[in-house]
């Protein structure tokens, strides 16, 4: 059937389990994000105020110098700082009298920007440092008493480059993030998307025709555990369902071929009398052949059935398929003779394939006595026989009125008949027998149009190549 | 001829010996399968008809013993089984002929008269001959009153196999499985057009024909009365 095959090697990145995956890494992605900012925002903040307390602290100590000791001590007191942490350290002090010029510091001249809310954020020329160029720095000033002003501050490259570091390490950990959850992602999709693939794969093959098959079940008991369990029970349901179904078919027609059997019987002995008047007789064998053609549709079903269910015994033999499209056209070549139709054959010599040969003469014979009772007086049936690719193909064209084709699927159920068939003889069993015998010969069965016409086609495997003994 | 009906449906017993006993027929009846066997092994009979599901032992059973005990009698097997597949495994047991139930008597009948008319052969005959009708078998040349018919080769089967079994009722399932060696169900009357193109050739222009339709059965190659 077309449009059943849903597999495909490339099927993964359109899977929804990799989607969900995908979903996932990104979900994953943006709350580790939101987290490394948090802990980036509050490391930078502690770093930050951490420095600040230090120069508060300083200012502290330095503005206390002043008040027990005067400029000189304070002075003395900054050389001494400045001098013990050279040439690395990162403290700023700059010491001026209340005109603004210097008195001691390690930065030569105030820095030219506004303060916010006291403190004075500048580009330090750290032409004398180790790391020369422009450092950031942050500083405050304090007044002092008597109109002198002090500036305590830190060189905060070194806590920029830290900040730095943090972002670059938080970085990498979110790029790690997204590996490894990508790659989490696409294993545990892969597993999934396996355990799925086992389950489609068994449907597959039950839709295929393999209804004994069933979703295997793992130890774990997980939730596709139970998914197969349950589809394994449905499918348990549908099969008990299904032979219902078939026993009960089986059985009406079964128990009713008895009876109907013996009536038979009684008018076959009735027929018999030799008392009967011609009147009587006629009508009793009318009666005769009614219960015949009863028996014959009891019959055709309980074939069909027996064929679908397997339960029938087959012969699989080599068969040159030629030779059976040869007997069956030579068979029914008087019944298009009389009907003046054109039966014509065209078959490869060399395909041969592995068949029961009596049931698949009787589903050629269904075709071909299908196509001779819709084919117009005067038209074509044409009977091929070509292999390609291994594969072998007998297809029964005619020129009749063809199947629309929306009618194509139908036409293989049980007493199915078009508008057109309905006016012609028949029970409408036999293209559901021939269904029957494709199935069980594995072969596809599908119709087409002849333009006129209708063709059917049977592709079934070719047999194997015969070992030379 | 003699017949043994080993049947176990009294039923069908009944029925099936009585037809048998109307046409002319001497007939022994065992109602399970060891006594069939038994009295299959120690008395002589023409035919055999066996129902395939019996009591005590089954039919395909009493078939194969019998091939053992290398005793050749002709068997038809019944089947209730009812399934035109079922006849492979009947015929591989050993049986001559296999007739799924229900069957019409005609068919059991026509059956059982070629079965029997079989036994009675000897050697295949290469030469047949009805009335005025000739058949050289192996020179495949059929004459009419001295003129050649020509016939194709499967008609040439048909006759052949009519010929064969002359005065004896022949159905439409003994010729599709004899003369065309396929069995199946052919769902329309081919084998009447097939039978009225050879009674065409070999009886048109001729005053009395040969070749005869019987009425709810099939037909019959005779000679004319």
């Amino acid at each position: 059937m077309p449009g059943t095959c849903y597999v495909n090697q490339n099927s993964f990145l359109a899977s929804s389990t990799f989607r969900l995956a995908l979903l996932y890494v990104i979900l994953f992605t943006v709350s580790v994000l939101v987290l490394f900012s948090f802990i980036y925002w509050s490391s930078a903040r502690y770093m930050g105020t951490q420095s600040d307390a230090a120069i508060r602290s300083e200012i502290a100590t330095l503005a206390e110098r002043y008040e027990s000791r005067g400029v000189p001590g304070l002075r003395r007191l900054i050389l001494d700082r400045i001098t013990r942490q050279q040439p690395t350290g990162s403290s700023l002090y700059l010491l001026s009298d209340p005109l603004g010029r210097p008195i001691v510091g390690n930065i030569s001249r105030w820095p030219q920007v506004i303060p916010d809310d006291g403190w004075l954020n500048f580009n330090l020329d750290a032409r004398d440092r180790d790391d020369p160029g422009l450092h950031p720095a942050r500083a405050r000033r304090f007044q002092l008493t008597g109109g002198f002003q002090l500036l305590v501050g830190q060189d905060i490259q070194e806590l920029k480059a830290a900040q730095r570091r943090v972002i670059i390490a938080l970085s990498w950990g979110v790029i790690l993030t997204v590996l490894l959850g990508l790659a989490g992602g696409f294993f545990i999709s892969r597993k999934m998307l396996a355990r799925l693939e086992v389950i489609n794969e068994t449907s597959q093959r039950i839709i295929a025709g393999e209804l004994k098959h069933r979703v295997p079940v793992s130890a774990r008991g997980d939730e596709f555990d139970r998914l197969s369990g349950n589809l394994n029970q449905m499918l348990d349901q549908i099969q008990e369902l299904m032979d219902g179904i078939r026993q009960v078919s089986d059985n009406i027609a079964h128990d009713l071929k008895t009876p109907l059997f013996r009536l038979r019987q009684k008018l076959e002995s009735l027929t018999g009398r030799p008392s009967s008047d011609a009147g009587h007789r006629e009508e009793l064998e009318d009666a005769l052949a009614e219960a015949d053609r009863l028996l014959n549709l009891f019959n055709a079903l309980l074939r069909i059935a027996r064929i679908e269910s397997e339960s029938t015994k087959t012969v699989m033999q080599r068969l040159p398929l030629s030779e059976l499209a040869n007997d069956v056209a030579e068979f029914y070549e008087p019944l298009a003779d009389e009907k003046h139709q054109n039966l014509t054959v065209s078959a490869e010599d060399a395909v041969v394939i592995m068949a029961d040969r009596d049931m698949l003469f009787q589903a050629l014979a269904n075709l071909v006595d299908n196509a001779a009772k819709y084919t117009p007086l005067g038209g074509n049936i044409n009977l091929m026989v070509s292999a390609e690719k291994g594969e072998a193909r007998i297809t029964v064209c005619d020129s009749g009125p063809g199947i629309a084709p929306g009618e194509r699927e139908k036409v293989f159920q049980r007493f199915y008949r078009t508008d057109v068939s309905r006016s012609t003889p028949g029970n409408g069993l036999g293209l559901s027998l021939v269904r029957a015998v494709a199935k069980l010969h594995n072969a596809k069965l599908t119709l087409h149009d002849n333009h006129p016409g209708l063709c059917v086609e049977l592709a079934l495997p070719c047999a194997p190549e015969e070992l030379p003994v | 001829m003699r017949i043994l009906l080993i049947e176990d449906d009294p039923q069908a017993s009944r029925y099936i010996s009585r037809g048998l006993r109307e046409a002319g027929h001497v007939i022994a009846v065992a109602d399970n399968g060891s006594d069939g066997l038994a009295m299959a092994s120690h008395e002589d009979y023409d035919v055999l008809v066996v129902d395939r599901m019996l009591p005590s032992m089954d039919g395909l059973s009493i078939v194969e013993s019998l091939r053992e005990q290398d005793n050749h009698v002709p068997v038809l097997i019944l089947s209730a089984l009812g399934d035109l597949e079922d006849r492979v495994s009947g015929l591989r047991a050993g049986g001559d002929d296999y007739l799924p139930k229900p069957f019409a008597f005609e068919e059991l009948l026509a059956r059982v008269e070629a079965l029997g008319r079989r036994s009675n052969q000897g050697a295949v005959t290469t030469h047949l001959k009805v009335s005025d009708l000739e058949m050289d078998v192996l020179a495949r040349k059929v004459q009419r009153a001295s003129q050649s018919v020509n016939l194709q080769p499967r008609e040439f089967r048909l006759l052949e196999y009519l010929m064969r079994h002359s005065g004896q009722v022949v159905t439409r399932t003994m010729l599709l499985e004899n003369v065309w060696d396929y069995h199946f169900d052919p769902q329309t009357n081919v084998i009447d057009v097939h039978v009225s193109r050879l009674r065409s050739k070999i009886d048109r222009g001729f005053e009395k024909p040969l070749l005869h339709t019987v009425r709810g059965a099939g037909y019959m190659l005779r000679e004319p009365e």
